[in-house]
């Protein structure tokens, strides 16, 4: 069996920056596993703009900001493989994929990243009643066939949920001719950033039906049309608000799920809110050695974010390799309180780190405070927290003293 | 022209073909669809019943009894899966129970082995997922699960391999005597043939009409399901039945051979032949009876869901006749049909020789048909000796079942290839994943269009309309 110091899996954004990162700080025997024919991931994607604007202070389209990496990549020699699919990852750290060339094959690493990304959640777990025709996509999947494959998917577009990549659909699918007649929202509020509504949406005129859902969808071959429901404080579709909108295409932008099919198989413990790996401030997994970081450990709002986690993972799997991981008690930070979720979800007493999470709902002048017990140890102001917007908080290192969780939360002003 | 042609590509038309191809006749299957499966076969519970539902001395209660002794073996020369899990109807109070006998003597009186009543305790060791309020149930070991499209596709494959012909999207609407023959024509084409077998599921009542037999009346019966994940496949490991009512076996809870957790069906008979939409009272109906039989059902790993329509005869039994002369009627074929079909179509074959169709054995037949999921059931050095072979087999397309470009393109060009999205899903599993085909559909597209000579816009779904895209962009 052959052996790598580090291996990291996925060639996107995340897997990029993480193997620059580790490259950076001394370690050379790195392989990229990607299974896509280049690197670049979910980006190559994306030819829209408004990438880069945290990282390089510009506004780079997806592929350009890949580029910056896979660029880099290149200039460092740093070895990578595509059209390799890796099928498991074993809690020892050994990895088996597979590609034309080699077959199935296995590597033993000393570290390991954790970089697969996510995928979007389906017709099928929405589980949205009617019948089963042509036309209904993912908006990534739609995004794939107008930007990669070069074919239109629709000609008049409902979109179901106003995540970023529906939002950016919508505009997209528009300006080559299509017409969206709404982009339906189940929330009160939407799910996507404020960008994103203003540039996509309102610029080109398309109705955002907050508090509405798809509660049928019509036709047997392709889509014919949907019917579309209003629905009260429970969710629950309001029937006598019934109205039926015609299209031949369904749009779902109804979240993303960390793909961590290959980190259950390691025996990784996973987040229940996130989805995604329990990680400490390096971004180490319940495994020693092993790593995550992207949106296979939370969906981000923003690539650039996702380039600084990977650079933490990239550098935590660096210093593992070189045996100078800091083995220290964990502090656990519990959300509560209007906070969902923190990445990371634990951190080395003696260590600080940027904490990064999402609220429950859409808030207006709240204070995020952490406590250690009764105890307040920091607080911060924000006019306005929602859900599609990724919050950050800095944890100092005497923070951590003397106890063995800190709860953080939102107050209102 | 044919010496048989049958009507149907499901479950029941595509044994009856493969039984038909061990002999020197010459076969057509006439599908309306772009493929084989796409009725009730395409979507059903895929039980092996054990027969202890149906009346004795029914149709239905003697082709279930034998075919269920017939699956496994059948099942093995076709490459299907099957999976021998043993099925438990549960029973809640008295009158469950009372059934529960009911059913027990049926069960004896039809000739299925080895059932037992079952207390809590037993039920319990069986299944520990099972409702604590579950006081009772019959134990069938005999009953099992199998991938239904699975066992029409390989059975249409095999009889094809064996000299059988398929004609797809031939929508019959008239059939006609001329002599000795029968014309049966789509409005443009007609195909003549000495015998016909009427296999057409929810539309044989318009089929027999077509001769004259208007004796019985189709109504469609609507099930729907859900399908979950299969992280969730291992909560139960036997087919878990609630104790049945008039209306069908009731919703159950069953692992499927693939792995998945399947739940469903509800019932409802409908007027459209074709509405296989899911309702969301249905979809609430299947998630409330499931949690009451099995508590811990994790319906939130949810990842399709679907319907299906039995087709329901006013007879109460298979409709299984010769209503004209050298045609053969095969419908009403509701549960336990697919568990009967491979007695069935024997049946059917030897009522072809009663009405004087001359059979001779075909000396090479082969009942042989290699697994669909072979390669995924290879060992790493064979699968590394084909990748070598054919490094198409190196190449992930669908990453959330695993599977490979060269088993994709195998599906294309084996009897009966498929030429739709949903035909490479129904043979490979491809797009039948969590992700439900967002990641490798696109790829699947392209590797049909490339085999099948086709432009990238006109590769469909399942054929008719249901094309993807519209053209190329701006």
């Amino acid at each position: 069996m052959q052996t790598k110091d580090l291996v990291i899996i996925g060639g996107g954004p995340a897997g990029m920056s993480a193997a620059i990162s580790a490259y950076n700080e001394g370690i050379k025997d790195i392989l990229i596993i990607e299974r896509e024919e280049s690197l670049g991931g979910i980006l190559k994607q994306c030819i829209h703009n408004g990438f880069g604007l945290h990282k390089f202070g510009e506004q780079l389209t997806g592929p350009e900001y890949a580029e910056r990496y896979s660029d880099e990549v290149e200039k460092l020699g740093i070895p990578y493989i595509t059209e390799t699919m890796v099928v498991d990852v074993s809690e020892d750290r050994v990895v088996t994929a597979v590609n034309k060339k080699d077959g199935y094959f296995q590597i033993k690493a000393g570290a390991i990243v954790l970089a697969m990304g996510c995928r979007e959640r389906s017709r099928g777990a929405l589980n949205i009643p009617g019948h089963r025709p042509a036309g209904i996509y993912t908006a990534g999947t739609a995004q794939k066939f107008v930007n990669i494959m070069g074919y239109m998917p629709g000609k008049s577009v409902v979109i179901l949920g106003s995540g970023d990549i529906g939002l950016i659909m919508a505009r997209r699918m528009t300006l080559e001719g299509a017409k969206v007649k709404a982009v339906c929202e189940l929330m009160p509020y939407s799910g996507g950033l404020t960008r994103n509504i203003v540039q996509c949406l309102e610029d080109f005129d398309i109705p955002l039906m907050l508090s509405h859902t798809i509660t049928d969808i019509h036709g047997k071959d392709r889509v014919e049309g949907v019917t579309v429901c209003k629905v009260d404080e429970n969710r629950k579709p309001i029937e006598e608000t019934a109205q039926y909108i015609e299209c031949d295409t369904i749009l779902l932008s109804c979240g993303l799920i960390p793909e961590n099919e290959l980190s259950k198989s390691a025996g990784v413990v996973l987040d229940r809110v996130t989805s995604g790996a329990v990680v400490d401030e390096t971004r180490q997994t319940s495994i020693p050695g092993i790593f995550a970081c992207g949106n296979v450990l939370h969906v981000h709002d923003l690539v650039d974010f996702v380039s600084d986690e990977a650079e933490i993972a990239g550098k935590g799997a660096a210093e593992f390799i070189k045996g100078n991981t800091k083995i220290g008690e964990t502090v656990e930070i519990l959300p509560t309180d209007g906070v969902r979720y923190t990445v990371p979800q634990k951190v080395t007493r003696g260590e600080g780190a940027s904490l990064y999470f999402r609220v429950a709902d859409v808030y207006k002048n709240v204070t995020v405070a952490l406590y250690k017990g009764e105890e307040l140890l920091a607080k911060k102001k924000r006019p306005k927290v929602a859900p599609g917007e990724m919050e950050r908080f800095e944890i100092k290192p005497e923070y951590l003293e003397n106890t063995d969780k800190l709860t953080i939360k939102l107050e209102r002003n | 022209m044919y010496d048989i042609a049958v009507i149907g590509a499901g479950v029941i038309g595509s044994l009856i073909a493969r039984e038909a191809s061990r002999y020197n006749v010459s076969v057509v299957v006439i599908e309306k669809e772009a493929d084989s499966a796409l009725g009730a076969t395409g979507a059903n519970s895929g039980i092996v019943h054990a027969g202890f539902d149906a009346k004795p001395g029914s149709l239905k209660a003697r082709f279930n009894v034998e075919g269920n002794r017939m699956m496994e073996s059948v099942c093995r020369e076709l490459g299907v899966s099957y999976k021998n899990n043993g099925s438990l109807v549960i029973g809640f109070d008295d009158e469950d129970r009372k059934v529960i006998e009911d059913l027990y003597d049926r069960g004896v009186k039809n000739g299925v082995e080895r059932l037992e009543i079952v207390d809590s305790a037993r039920l319990h060791e069986l299944e520990p997922n099972v409702s604590d309020k579950a006081t009772v149930a019959l134990y069938a070991p005999t009953g099992g699960i199998v991938c239904p499209y699975g066992l029409a596709i390989a059975a249409l494959g095999n009889a094809m391999d064996n000299g059988a012909e398929l004609e797809r999207c031939f929508e019959v609407k008239s059939i006609t005597r001329k002599g000795d023959i029968y014309e049966i024509s789509n409005g443009v084409k007609t195909i003549e043939a000495k015998y016909v077998v009427n296999a057409a599921g929810v539309f044989s009542d318009r089929i027999a009409a077509m001769v004259g037999d208007n004796s019985f009346k189709i109504t469609p019966r609507k099930g729907e399901y859900m399908l979950c994940d299969k992280e969730s496949g291992g909560i139960v490991s036997h087919t878990i039945f609630r104790t049945p009512s008039k209306m069908g076996k009731g919703i159950l809870v069953s692992p499927t051979v693939d792995g998945n957790l399947l739940l469903g069906p509800t019932a409802t008979d409908i007027d459209d032949k074709e509405d296989t939409s899911t309702t969301p009272e249905g979809l609430a109906v299947i998630a409330n009876e499931c949690l009451a039989d099995v508590p811990g059902v994790p319906t939130r790993t949810v990842i399709t869901s679907f319907a299906g329509l039995r087709s329901v005869d006013d007879k109460g039994d298979f409709i299984i006749n010769s209503p004209a002369e050298n045609f053969i009627n095969c419908a009403g074929i509701e549960s336990p049909g697919l568990t009967s079909a491979p007695a069935i179509a024997v049946y059917v074959t030897e009522l072809l020789k009663d009405a004087g169709l001359s059979m001779t054995k075909k000396e090479n037949f082969n009942p042989n048909r290699v697994s669909m999921h072979e390669f995924r059931d290879m060992t790493i050095e064979e699968k590394n000796q084909r990748i070598k072979e054919d490094p198409t087999y190196g190449k992930i397309i669908c990453r959330c079942e695993t599977i490979s470009e060269g088993e994709i393109i195998r599906a294309i060009r084996e009897n009966p290839g498929a030429v739709t999205v949903d035909g490479v899903k129904r043979r490979t599993r491809a797009t039948m994943g969590r992700c439900g085909g967002g990641f490798c559909s696109p790829s699947i597209i392209g590797i049909i269009a490339r085999e099948l000579g086709m432009k990238y816009e006109e590769v469909t779904k399942f054929g008719g309309e249901s094309v993807y895209n519209f053209g190329e962009v701006k």
